[in-house]
C-alpha cells in the first residue's frame, strides 16, 4: 500500500531503554478510514510506541510516517490533525472541564480561537459531560476524566484519533458509548487507532487489529483475515468414537488433529503465528487425550458431557468442500449415535491467546 | 541526527509557516479544515498560561502572603513607634518620618529568602508540573513545540517575578500611606523629591527586583526539566538561591561574587540616587541575562530531546 492510503506507517521502529528493547523494529501499516485494534498484553509496548508515533518519544531506530508526512520532523503539521487519548487523562485539577479543554485547545496554533467555546462545549456534549462541565476536574470519577479525555481528541475535526485503553475506568454503559462513538467517527471518514488489552472491545469495534508480544508485532491484519486464521473444527459428542473416527476418516477428515494453530499443515495459520508459538498444543490428539487436549471452552465440555460419550473433533479444511450435514447424515448411516455436533471456528481469543502466550490479560 | 536537530528544523519549519500559507496536504483532508488555515501567532497559550497560573489558589496564596509583610513591617513599627533603636535593615527607621518607606523596607526584607521562595515555587513546578498531573503529553500533541512551551513558561514565571515584587511596592505603599504621613522623600545623594516622583521610585526598584529575579527563574525552568516531581524541582531552585547568598556572603570567595545570580540583589541603593546611578542595574541586567541564556539552553538541551514519559 502506498504512503498515501495508510494513516500510519511505521518502518523497523524500535526503542531501547537502556538495554531493555521494548519495542523491537515493528512495521505497522494502518490503512485510512480504518478502527484499528493495537492489542497486547499489559507491558508489551503498546503505549512506548504510541508516544513515538505521536512524537513525545524518540525512536531509536525506524522510521514513522503519520497521515503521510514523516514524524517527528512533521509534527508542527501533522499534529493537528491527530487526536489523542495518550495513557489515560492529564488534566489539571483545579480547572473546570470546560477550561481544562480551552486550555488544551489554545495550545494548538490552527484551531481558532473564535470558536473555541462553542467546539468544547460540543466535544463535551458529545462525551455526555455537559452536565460536569462546570464542575473541578479534581471532583471527576475516573469514567469521567476519561471522557474528558476523548473529548480533547475531539476538539477540532480529526483525520486520525489515537485511543489508549480508551475505556479503561468506564462502566459498561461508557465503554458501550465509546464503540458508537468511534463508528460515529469512522462514519466521518476519521481512522482510529485503539489500543487495548480487552479482546471482547477490539474484536466489536475493529476492522484491523495488530497483536504485540513483547515489543514484537506478531499478527497484523484485516479482522476477518485474522479469523481465518483460526480453522473450523468439527465436534462430535458420540459414545461411538472409534466408528466416528472411521467415518471421519473417510471423508477426509483427521480425527484427534491437534488444537488450532499447532498443525504445520495450515499456511494461513502459520502466517500469523510466531516460530514455536502453538508448539504447547501441540502434544495429545489420539483417543483417550482427544478431550483432554482441547483448551478452553472445548475442555470443559467435554468434562461435562464425559458420560454421554466421547468428544471426537477433526479441522474443516475447507466449509465449502464438506457440509456440515453431510458429515452428521454420514454418521448416522453408519451407525454412529450423534449426541451433539457443531462447526466450531476459533475465537480471536483462541488465536490471540495462541500468539500473546499465557501471560494475556483477557479476562480484565 | 539527534533530536534537538530534529525540533529545531521543526520549529524553523513551524516559524516559516505564521508567514506562509501551509503546505497543502499530500492527501485530501477528509475531516473538515483540520490543519488547514494559517496557524495562530500562539498567544492563546500564552493568555491561557498566565490565567491557569494567577487564578490558581496556591498563586494567590503566595502573593498574598507576600502582600502581608510590609503590613506586618507596618503595624510593628506603628505599635512600637517609640522610634528605631538603629538595629533592623535600613530605612527602618525613616518609616515614621515617611510611610513610602515601608515599600522599600518590605522589599529588602522579601529579596533573601520570601521571594526566591515564591519564584523557586512557579519556576520549579513550569515543565515538572505539568509533567506530574499528566497535561505535559497533551501539550505537546497539541501540539506545542518544545521551545514554545519552554518560552511560554518561561516568560510566565518572569510575569509572576514583576507581580510578586509589585505586589510588596504596592502593598507597602498603600499599608504606609494608611498608617503614616506620607510627604517628600530625601534621597541618598542628598536630593529632596516629591511625592509623585518617589512612587516612580519605587516602581523603578520593583523593576530593578524583577530583573534580579531572572537568573533564579531560569535555573528553575532548567531544573523543572530534570524530573517529574514538581516539589523537588522547586526545593532544588530555593536552595539554590540559598547557597548562592551564603557564597556571596563569604569574603575568601571574593573571586566568585561577581558572578552569582543574588550578588546585586540588594544594589537596587543606587537608583535612590540623583541623578539616578545606573551602573549596577545595568551590570544586574547584564548577569541575569547571562544566567537566562545559559540556563535557557541547558534547558533547551534537555527537554527538547527528552523522552516524555509521564
Amino acid at each position: 500500500m502506498s504512503d498515501t492510503a495508510l494513516a500510519i506507517r511505521t518502518d523497523g521502529l524500535t526503542k531501547v531503554f537502556g538495554k531493555q528493547t521494548v519495542v523491537n523494529g515493528i512495521d505497522l501499516a494502518v490503512p485510512r478510514g480504518s478502527v484499528f485494534g493495537f492489542l497486547g498484553p499489559n507491558g508489551s509496548g503498546k503505549t512506548t510506541s504510541i508516544r513515538m508515533l505521536l512524537g513525545l518519544a524518540t525512536a531509536t531506530s525506524g522510521e514513522i510516517s503519520l497521515l503521510g508526512q514523516k514524524m517527528p520532523e512533521r509534527a508542527a503539521g501533522v499534529l493537528p490533525r491527530v487526536g489523542a487519548l495518550i495513557e489515560g487523562p492529564g488534566f489539571y485539577p483545579f480547572l473546570s472541564g470546560t477550561a481544562n479543554l480551552m486550555r488544551l485547545d489554545s495550545a494548538d496554533r490552527f484551531a481558532s480561537g473564535a470558536t473555541r467555546r462553542r467546539r468544547v462545549s460540543e466535544a463535551l456534549e458529545r462525551v455526555g459531560l455537559t452536565h460536569a462541565a462546570g464542575k473541578k476536574v479534581h471532583a471527576y470519577s475516573l469514567g469521567m476524566k476519561q471522557r474528558l479525555g476523548i473529548a480533547n481528541a475531539l476538539l477540532t475535526p480529526r483525520e486520525l484519533i489515537v485511543l489508549d485503553e480508551p475505556t479503561n475506568g468506564l462502566d459498561p454503559q461508557g465503554t458501550r458509548e465509546v464503540r458508537n462513538l468511534v463508528r460515529s467517527l469512522t462514519d466521518e471518514g476519521t481512522t482510529v487507532f485503539v489500543s487495548s488489552h480487552l479482546l471482547a472491545e477490539i474484536e466489536q469495534m475493529c476492522t484491523h487489529a495488530a497483536v504485540m508480544r513483547a515489543g514484537s508485532l506478531v499478527a497484523q491484519g484485516g479482522l476477518d483475515e485474522l479469523r481465518q486464521a483460526g480453522q473450523a473444527r468439527v465436534r462430535l459428542l458420540t459414545p461411538d468414537a472409534a466408528a466416528a473416527r472411521q467415518v471421519f476418516a473417510s471423508l477426509g477428515l483427521e480425527p484427534g488433529h491437534p488444537e488450532p494453530g499447532a498443525g504445520g499443515s495450515n499456511a494461513a495459520i502459520d502466517r500469523f503465528l510466531p516460530p514455536g508459538a502453538g508448539a504447547g498444543a501441540g502434544a495429545g490428539g489420539d483417543a483417550g487425550a482427544g478431550a483432554a487436549a482441547e483448551a478452553g471452552a472445548g475442555a470443559r465440555d467435554a468434562v461435562r458431557h464425559v458420560a454421554d460419550g466421547e468428544t471426537v473433533s477433526a479441522p474443516l479444511p475447507d466449509e465449502g468442500m464438506l457440509a456440515p450435514d453431510a458429515i452428521v447424515a454420514a454418521l448416522v448411516a453408519s451407525g454412529v449415535r450423534v449426541r451433539g455436533f457443531a462447526v466450531e471456528r476459533a475465537t480471536l481469543e483462541d488465536l490471540f491467546v495462541a500468539l500473546t502466550g499465557e501471560g494475556f490479560d483477557v479476562a480484565q | 541526527m539527534s533530536r534537538s536537530d530534529a525540533e529545531g528544523a521543526a520549529a524553523a519549519s513551524a516559524g516559516r509557516q505564521t508567514n506562509a500559507p501551509v503546505p497543502v496536504p499530500l492527501t485530501p483532508a477528509r475531516g473538515a479544515g483540520a490543519g488547514a488555515g494559517r496557524p495562530s501567532a500562539g498567544w492563546a497559550l500564552m493568555a491561557s498560561e498566565l490565567s491557569v497560573l494567577f487564578r490558581r489558589k496556591r498563586t494567590v496564596v503566595m502573593l498574598l502572603a507576600l502582600a502581608l509583610i510590609p503590613v506586618l513591617v507596618a503595624v510593628a513599627v506603628r505599635v512600637s513607634s517609640a522610634g528605631s533603636s538603629g538595629r533592623g535593615p535600613a530605612f527602618i527607621g525613616q518609616i515614621s518620618e515617611n510611610g513610602l518607606f515601608v515599600a522599600l523596607v518590605a522589599l529588602t526584607i522579601c529579596i533573601p529568602l520570601f521571594l526566591p521562595l515564591t519564584v523557586g515555587v512557579v519556576a520549579g513546578d513550569t515543565i515538572a508540573g505539568e509533567a506530574s498531573l499528566g497535561t505535559l503529553r497533551y501539550l505537546l500533541v497539541s501540539p506545542v513545540g518544545r521551545v514554545r512551551l519552554l518560552v511560554v513558561k518561561f516568560v510566565a514565571a518572569v510575569a509572576f517575578c514583576l507581580a510578586a515584587t509589585l505586589v510588596v511596592v504596592v502593598a507597602g505603599v498603600l499599608i504606609g500611606a494608611a498608617l503614616f504621613r506620607v510627604g517628600p522623600v530625601t534621597l541618598l545623594s542628598g536630593d529632596t523629591i516629591g511625592v509623585g516622583d518617589s512612587l516612580l521610585r519605587a516602581l523603578l526598584i520593583a523593576g530593578y527586583v524583577t530583573v534580579s529575579l531572572l537568573g533564579l527563574s531560569a535555573i528553575g525552568l532548567f531544573i523543572s526539566t530534570l524530573t517529574d516531581v514538581p516539589v523537588g524541582a522547586m526545593a532544588a531552585t530555593v536552595v539554590i538561591s540559598i547557597v548562592a547568598q551564603v557564597l556571596d556572603s563569604l569574603d575568601q570567595l571574593s573571586w566568585l561574587h561577581p558572578w552569582l545570580f543574588s550578588h546585586y540583589w540588594l544594589s537596587f541603593a543606587d537608583l535612590l540616587r540623583q541623578p539616578i546611578e545606573w551602573s549596577s542595574f545595568g551590570s544586574n541586567a547584564l548577569l541575569q541575562l547571562g544566567y537566562v541564556v545559559v540556563f535557557g539552553a541547558l534547558a533547551y538541551g534537555r527537554f527538547a530531546s527528552k523522552d516524555v514519559l509521564s
